[in-house]
């Protein structure tokens, strides 16, 4: 086989990289650009409410350079995992920046989208047909869970990249994918080494981070029948046998292990050797085939609705007593919000956190000593609307509550008027489990289109 | 008494993923390698973290002189009592504890 090279030009859509190494990548000629455009890493706020965490400008800014070296590649360009979360809505939305570009750009392409959001009632009948399946830890699965559930997506694998690429589109808009897929789909289809064409894409799936300049973001790695070769395209980046083999233990539970739809690869025997201070050649990876082929499911769901409330304290009789003074203020917070509005406990929650002392920790804080200030987090979530209500009847206490009753009123301080912050809705994520498809397109549709 | 911290190049903990969290000793050489894997025990992890023998796995990486423990995380990530998102602040723990 020809080997083939993926260009990646960072870790993810919208974090930004070296316009000079992307040049440099171009010259290296690349048969495609694959690049990233989610994660949960940033926590469920981006599934549950179908929206991206980076603003459509840096997103729409980096695009057009990638639709400028498309263009001088001459190459597909893919994205996968659409503004961070991969809804169809975020697909459509990166669709959109696109036209708006290639209008700007004067440019002339074919898209394909790939869709990868979930209708609830075709996992509810998989659900009831036990074709999905819980992984380690899984929140209990039923059909309110499902019908509660605000976005669902199952994440593609590298055939369903394979069909978008065999559309011939110029640019592919991938829904939720595995970081990995968008990469190792190209090599796969062209004969590369299975074990070695996923372990290629897992070193590169956060860009230059596989370098000792991880900001750099451009890489280049080229596949063979063999293994794979990765090398930085920023001028002041290397790639070293420890850089790469390390990056193996980023976000990965299992160091030599990683699942993907149709199987898991292993990489317990792999081989890193630099050929010259920037290149490192990797041999040795396995995969295994499934006998099932499954794919990952995500889906998040409305936690409530949370109001914040931060007091500051430096009266140093409460600094020294504040989890007392918070625990007293708690018990007689519930009786008043039960008694004034008539909530029951059960309808919130209310948190207090003290910041200084263990907001970070928590119970497993070891080194608690008494700080000179201390900052008060008041967390109120409540399942309907009324968490800025309680917000409301709990701010003058907040502001003057006495440790005992033999003592005038204090006033501590706050930093803020208004002095609640509503944070909306919050989400949480109910979905850790695996669906069984009897062919990989079988939860996925592709749209394409010419502008 | 040193601490981990003071005694290996580098720990750091990460999300693997919103349901676990994975924390990474770079050990730095082979000698230090060696004697955090012999010293460093299961049952000061599993204190330290307040989780269970079974939710621990443990992977010591010859090659690159790294100890690995993952488990599961007790809060979903980004849950309402989540307190870091990342997870990146817990390695702390490690680093402060008596070597």
């Amino acid at each position: 086989m020809i080997p083939i090279k993926v260009l990646v030009p960072s870790g993810v859509l919208g974090l930004g990289f070296d316009l000079e190494a992307l040049n440099n990548g171009l010259k290296n000629n690349p048969d495609i650009i694959s690049i990233d455009g989610g994660s949960t890493d940033s926590g469920p706020y981006s599934l549950g409410s179908g929206t991206s965490k980076y603003s459509r400008a840096a997103i729409k800014a980096e695009w057009k350079s990638l639709m400028i070296a498309r263009e001088k590649a001459n190459v597909p360009l893919v994205i996968g995992s659409c503004g961070t979360c991969g809804t169809n809505g975020m697909v459509d939305w990166m669709e959109n920046i696109t036209i708006e570009l290639a209008e700007e750009l004067n440019q002339n392409i074919k898209i394909a989208k790939l869709y990868c959001q979930q209708e609830k009632n075709f996992i509810k009948k998989n659900f009831q047909l036990s074709k999905i399946y819980p992984l380690n830890p899984a929140p209990m699965l039923n059909d309110q869970l499902i019908e509660e559930m605000t976005n669902i997506v199952a994440l593609a694998g590298a055939e369903q990249i394979q069909e978008c690429i065999n559309t011939r589109a110029e640019i592919i808009l991938a829904g939720r994918t595995t970081d990995t897929a968008i990469i190792s789909a190209l090599p796969l289809m062209k004969g590369a080494d299975p074990g070695s064409s996923w372990h290629g894409a897992k070193v590169v799936e956060c860009g230059a981070l596989c370098s000792t300049n991880p900001t750099s973001g451009v890489v280049m790695v080229e596949f063979d029948k063999t293994g794979f070769t990765v090398e930085p395209m920023s001028k002041n980046a290397f790639c070293t046998s420890e850089t790469v083999a390390a990056h193996m233990l980023y976000e990965n539970a299992d160091p030599y292990i990683l699942h993907e739809p149709g199987g898991y690869m292993d990489v317990t025997y792999s081989n890193y050797y630099n050929i010259d201070k920037k290149k490192v050649r990797v041999e040795g990876a396995k995969w295994h085939l499934s006998k099932q082929y499954c794919v990952k499911l995500e889906g998040a769901k409305i936690a409530g609705y949370q109001t914040s409330l931060l007091v500051l304290l430096r009266d140093k009789k409460y600094v020294e007593n504040v989890k007392k003074w918070t625990d007293k203020l708690l018990k007689f917070l519930k009786k008043e919000i039960n008694e004034r509005m008539d909530i029951d406990t059960s309808e919130y929650s209310l948190e207090f956190r003290h910041i200084g002392l263990n907001s970070i920790l928590g119970e497993l804080e070891k080194n608690i000593r008494s700080p000179l200030e201390v900052g008060v987090l008041c967390l109120i979530t409540s399942k309907n609307q009324l968490s800025t209500e309680i917000a409301k009847l709990i701010n003058p206490f907040l502001l003057h509550f006495p440790l005992s009753s033999y003592e005038e009123l204090p006033t501590f301080a706050f930093p803020f008027s208004p002095v609640h912050s509503d944070r909306g809705c919050v989400y949480e994520f109910v979905l850790n489990h695996i669906l069984e498809l009897d062919n990989p397109m079988d939860a996925f549709q592709i749209e394409t289109s010419e502008v | 008494m040193l601490t981990l911290g003071e005694k290996v190049r580098k720990i750091r903990s990460k999300n693997a993923g919103p349901f676990w969290i994975t924390i990474d000793i770079f050990c730095g050489n082979k000698k230090i390698y060696k004697e955090v894997c012999k010293k460093l025990k299961n049952s000061e992890i599993i204190n330290l973290l307040m989780i269970s023998e079974q939710q621990l796995k443990r992977f010591e990486i010859d090659d690159l002189n790294v100890i690995k423990f993952s488990f599961p995380r007790k809060i979903i990530q980004g849950d309402i009592f989540d307190r870091d998102m990342h997870g990146a602040q817990l390695a702390v723990l490690l680093s402060e504890m008596k070597f």
